[in-house]
């Protein structure tokens, strides 16, 4: 080092130098941290899918893939909506009023968080971490169940349960109930699935 | 720069050879003399230090392997898995490369796990090597990256919903949390975009970085020199007249030889795994990761590999329950800071002010967001284990006895945990889990004050060493 006195102007214009450089190089990274985002292509793939559910037999499940995702079409029976009385008391949001515009669109703001109490349609993806749960309708006590337990889904990755409303239990890892895909009857045995605006 | 030398007419070639070299690259000679042949390292290093040479060792095999395995691999998500299968079936001793890389992978955690321990046991992180320490945390998070990352890349069952879990765990941070996941997936589920991305990753960016940090790590360490099971400082006592430690030999030939018995042990246990075991049983390569990747069903049993569970335990273990206890926990640590930390004036009411706005957070936020916080402490916390430990002396061996049974119970509970990740949730499991979590921290954040408690036993000057 010398013991020449530090010229101040020279400083402050290596001071600016950096900063300069600095904003260029952050300009620099905003292109490549935005090619992360998800393509045009993947924006444009999230079209709305029609789904016959004429075929499903009461008590029984379909799956069909919606951006990817797999969407859960339940025909519910008697017993079956009867049970979600019993687990209003159980379920952590009972009238779906966590999250509302994310998870249930308000034509599912109801006990059976579905337009037709027959028709349950939920994303089956698991609010905790995305797992898809598995269906577990038999009612009744089982193995990683609890013995009152009136039929829904047990998530196999952390062990979130949820009732057959897609309302997830008490003192579970996933803090919200299944998401209500937005979706609209076209006629009453076709679903549209990812659009409930009406045409 | 170094004098150029001049050699008397008539000298050999080899020499005439060696000079020429040494006067236009002294920089390799100096290098071979600093970390080699003039390096100069405890006399008593014993078993455990067979696995930094080890870890390097597989990092290399690793590197080479999948060199080759990208020539066959495909990383697209309609041809992935069927490449996988391609190299396993059709590519000439294609089964042999990729077995080779998928029981390193496991390998390199075992290896590098005993290198940490090994750390802990004998103080190695303690002054003046706290940045070696550091530099190897940061290399065991970037294998960690590298490990998960890799796992995306055979587009098995496995693959696909582990890397949905762990990239959904992103998405638990508030506010940015969903934005954060979804440019990690470049799509809006894992598809295609992913598997290209962790690819590149997987690769190229942090082999990169991985092999930088070795380098610091290496470097590091070359200049306090090691450490070794008594914890002495071999430099604290030279020979007067060469200035070498006295209880220090040269790298080379004395600990290449050594490390190349080690290799050759290493090999034998590898070579074995490879060959007669090569999914380790299901835990290496979980069987249900021999399925193609299907988005609309998870298997009905998931687990990262093994070498994640102890943490992915952690992650499990925060309930709306633990993160009660958390609380308790957190306001009792408050209150006790309050009464005993001796603080002056205002700054007294710094650890019950603290106390309380962790409270808050922790009631605020979901517990899902706790889990995820938990998780990623329990890498982080290592970091500055240096700061943690207070003991007079590094090595185990002139602590107190009960911190053998500590430590003991220490990596008892870390087996527990990583057990239980593997498994489904159960009741006891999660309670089992959750007081785990609780030690895995206890013995860290605890660790100023137990490090200072009981008898010290007095360090020797000179390293316990036995000819044999």
């Amino acid at each position: 080092m010398s013991d020449a006195p530090v010229d101040q102007n020279r400083r402050t214009w290596i001071a600016i130098t950096c900063g300069a450089g600095a904003v260029g190089g952050v300009a620099a990274a905003i292109p490549f941290i935005s090619s992360f985002e998800p393509s045009e292509a993947a924006r444009a793939a999230g079209a709305p899918v029609e789904v016959d559910i004429g075929s499903i037999a009461p008590g029984d499940m379909k799956t069909v893939e919606w951006r990817g995702k797999p969407v859960w079409i339940v025909r519910r029976t008697k017993e079956m909506l009867e049970g979600l009385k019993k687990t209003d008391g159980l379920v952590a949001d009972p009238k779906s009023e966590r999250h509302p515009d994310e998870f249930t669109p308000p034509y599912a703001r109801n006990e059976w968080r579905s337009i037709k109490p027959e028709y349950l349609v939920v994303v089956g993806i698991c609010t905790h971490l995305g797992c898809s749960p598995g269906e577990k309708f038999q009612a009744g006590p089982q193995p990683s169940l609890p013995d009152d337990w009136e039929g829904g889904w047990l998530c196999p990755c952390h062990g979130s349960t949820f009732d057959l409303a897609g309302r997830v239990f008490k003192n579970k890892p996933a803090p919200d109930n299944l998401q209500v895909p937005p979706h609209m009857y076209l006629t009453d045995t076709t679903l549209l699935i990812g659009e409930d605006k009406k045409a | 720069m170094a004098e150029f030398k001049e050699l008397p007419a008539g000298a050999p070639v080899t020499q005439q050879v060696t000079t020429w070299l040494e006067n236009r690259f002294p920089t390799a000679f100096e290098a071979y003399r600093v970390h080699m042949s003039e390096y100069y390292a405890p006399k008593n290093f014993n078993v455990w230090y067979f696995f930094g040479s080890l870890a390097m060792l597989v990092l290399v095999m690793q590197i080479v392997t999948g060199i080759f395995l990208v020539m066959h691999y495909k990383p697209d998500a309609a041809q992935a898995f069927a490449s996988v299968e391609y190299i396993m079936r059709d590519v000439p001793w294609g089964w042999l490369i990729r077995y080779m890389h998928s029981t390193g992978a496991s390998a390199f955690f075992i290896v590098v796990y005993l290198h940490m321990f090994r750390g802990m046991i004998y103080g190695s992180y303690k002054k003046p090597r706290e940045l070696v320490w550091i530099f190897g945390c940061a290399i065991f998070l970037c294998l960690m990256a590298e490990a998960f990352m890799g796992y995306l890349l055979p587009w098995g069952q496995m693959s696909y919903w582990g890397a949905q879990v762990i990239i959904n765990l992103f998405s638990a941070i508030p506010f940015v949390g969903p934005d954060l996941s979804l440019l990690i997936r470049g799509d809006y589920v894992v598809g295609d975009a992913t598997l290209n991305r962790f690819f590149s990753f997987h690769v190229i960016a942090v082999p990169l970085v991985l092999l930088g940090l070795v380098v610091a790590h290496l470097l590091a360490l070359h200049d306090v020199g090691s450490n070794n099971p008594d914890g002495i400082e071999i430099k604290a006592r030279k020979d007067p007249k060469t200035g070498i430690p006295l209880d220090g030999i040269p790298f080379h030939p004395y600990y290449t030889v050594h490390d190349i018995m080690g290799v050759s042990v290493f090999l034998m246990i590898f070579s074995a795994v490879m060959f007669f075991a090569p999914t380790g049983g299901g835990y290496f390569l979980e069987t249900n990761n021999f399925i193609p990747a299907d988005s609309l069903k998870t298997p009905l049993h998931i687990a990262p590999v093994w070498y994640f569970t102890p943490f992915y335990s952690m992650l499990r273990a925060v309930t709306d329950d633990m993160v009660n206890v958390l609380c308790v926990v957190v306001g009792a640590a408050g209150v006790l800071g309050y009464l005993m930390a001796g603080l002056r004036g205002l700054w007294r009411w710094v650890p019950l002010v603290a106390a309380v706005v962790i409270g808050l957070l922790l009631k605020t936020f979901d517990a899902k967001f706790w889990g995820v916080v938990v998780m990623g402490l329990a890498v982080m916390i290592l970091f500055v284990l240096p700061w943690l430990d207070r003991s007079p002396v590094k090595s185990i061996r002139y602590r107190p006895g009960w911190n053998k049974i500590l430590f003991g119970l220490f990596v008892i509970n870390f087996f527990v945990l990583g057990y239980l990740g593997m498994q489904p949730p159960t009741v006891v499991g999660t309670i089992i889990a959750q007081t785990g979590t609780l030690f895995y921290f206890g013995f860290f954040l605890l660790m100023p004050w137990w490090s200072r408690i009981g008898e010290f036993k007095l360090v020797p000057d000179r390293v316990t060493f036995h000819a044999h």
